[in-house]
């Protein structure tokens, strides 16, 4: 991240945090709190590994104009020249994969129902890699229990429990309904995954770190649910 | 409050202290979730899909008002209305197993075959189209209905609650509702006959002051 922060772009950056999320920092404690620690181990309880979503038909396809599409940035944020994403942590063999390589990987089509935070639902077809084929290639070393998504949407991360991230409709997605991914939609890469709310899908993916302690999250460490599964 | 004329409840007070505790404490609840849900629906306050909200919904783009809400923002509602539901669902089976393990069904439950009858004598009555009450046991047709129903609106807010917030782990029950969508509806629409029960609740008790001190103090015994 870049050191020269100047006054304004702070201030924008401020207000708009505030914005969004009605306050700059929601510190969750004391009764919430517990109950916020309570429900996120319910979470993990409910989730299963091996439960799917419904794959829907075609009919079902949000208009790509009416589907929101949310970054960070004051602006849509554009791809870096030589993007690549690199596979890092605990693993056998670090990696720098180009979206080239990425889409030589054997090649995951879902097309499921959105879940967002804000309780609205769409539909969009979604073309990429697993996640798990990643790991697969990376070779995960034991002690890995979370994964860690970067981008390069500002500060914008997520960091997710390993079985979530392991399971087969959680995909590095290139593709969207047909086309590759738009610019707004999280180009070149994103996250998308069947089992979780929007907000941890993380888009302009950069890195994937395979890592043995929980980290946050942009909208996680702003006090919404760390798990955030539906 | 007519006396039950049922042996079983001979020395027990009209409302008894579990049901008492119950009452209040689900009072509470229920404003605290009813507050929060609101909270939530002012982040996206329309029903139906992005791209297909339904065109029969009067009120799409509608927020609620501020006064209504409880939590401040939306990550607010969301850990109140997901706090206090175990409160709420564990008041909820506290009140069924009394209700059916000490007796008290008997003189608050809904029975079809018998009290339809009185429940609709009950209303013409409240409308002045009737111009005798309808003879009462302990609670008269239409407070069997009331109180026997609003357990059914509390069973169906929490599962289709469960539907919304497990669309995929839970998704049997989200299809149940008919989909993510669906479910909010179905969880809108249970907020909306509990309101209607609650205004209906004030204005029958403020008509009849003493039962609300016989939830406080239990009133007299059988």
């Amino acid at each position: 991240m870049s050191s020269l922060i100047t006054r304004r772009k702070f201030i924008v950056a401020a207000t708009a945090a505030s914005l969004l999320a009605g306050c700059d920092t929601h510190p969750i404690k004391g009764f919430l709190g517990a109950m916020k620690d309570w429900n996120e181990k319910f979470e993990g309880f409910v989730y299963s590994p091996t439960r799917l979503a419904p794959e829907l038909p075609v009919s079902d396809t949000t208009p790509e104009s009416a589907f929101p599409a949310y970054f960070v940035s004051d602006t849509v944020p554009t791809v870096p020249q030589n993007w690549t994403l690199s596979v890092s942590g605990l693993v056998e063999r670090e990696l720098v994969l180009t979206l080239d390589q990425l889409q030589k990987m054997t090649r995951t089509d879902v097309r499921l129902r959105h879940h967002c935070v804000e309780g609205w639902s769409a539909v969009a077809s979604w073309h990429g890699v697993r996640v798990s084929d990643i790991a697969k290639l990376a070779g995960l070393k034991p002690g890995v229990k979370y994964v860690e998504f970067n981008s390069f949407d500002e500060d914008y991360f997520s960091s997710w429990d390993l079985a979530s991230a392991m399971h087969p409709q959680t995909v590095l997605a290139y593709g969207m309904n047909g086309h590759p991914l738009g610019s707004d939609h999280g180009a070149p890469l994103r996250v998308y995954s069947a089992i979780k709310l929007g907000y941890k899908m993380c888009k302009y993916l950069t890195e994937v770190n395979f890592l043995p302690n929980k980290t946050g999250g942009y909208w996680e460490d702003q006090g919404y649910d760390w798990f955030g599964g539906v | 409050m007519p006396e039950s004329h049922d042996p079983a409840f001979k020395g027990r007070r009209e409302q008894p202290l579990p049901i008492r505790i119950v009452h209040w404490c689900n009072a509470v609840f229920l404003i605290l979730m009813a507050g929060s849900g609101l909270q939530i629906l002012a982040a996206y306050p329309y029903l139906g899909p992005r791209g297909a909200q339904y065109r029969w919904y009067p009120l799409q783009g509608t927020s609620p008002p501020m006064w209504m809400r409880i939590g401040g923002w939306l990550g607010g509602g969301r850990h109140w209305h997901f706090a206090i539901a175990w409160f709420f669902v564990l008041n909820g089976i506290f009140y069924v197993s009394y209700f059916f393990l000490s007796g008290e069904w008997r003189r608050r439950m809904f029975r079809p075959w018998h009290d339809t009858y009185g429940a609709i004598a009950q209303f013409l009555y409240y409308l002045r189209i009737r111009r005798t009450e309808p003879p009462v046991d302990f609670y008269n047709g239409l407070q069997r209905l009331a109180y026997s129903s609003v357990i059914i609106f509390g069973v169906v807010m929490v599962l289709s609650g469960l539907a919304i917030y497990k669309p995929v782990q839970l998704h049997f029950l989200t299809l149940l509702f008919g989909g993510y969508d669906g479910a909010r509806v179905v969880h809108l629409a249970g907020l909306c006959l509990f309101a209607m029960f609650l205004v209906a609740h004030l204005v029958l008790v403020s008509m009849h002051p003493r039962e609300i001190l016989n939830m406080i103090t239990g009133g007299h015994r059988e």
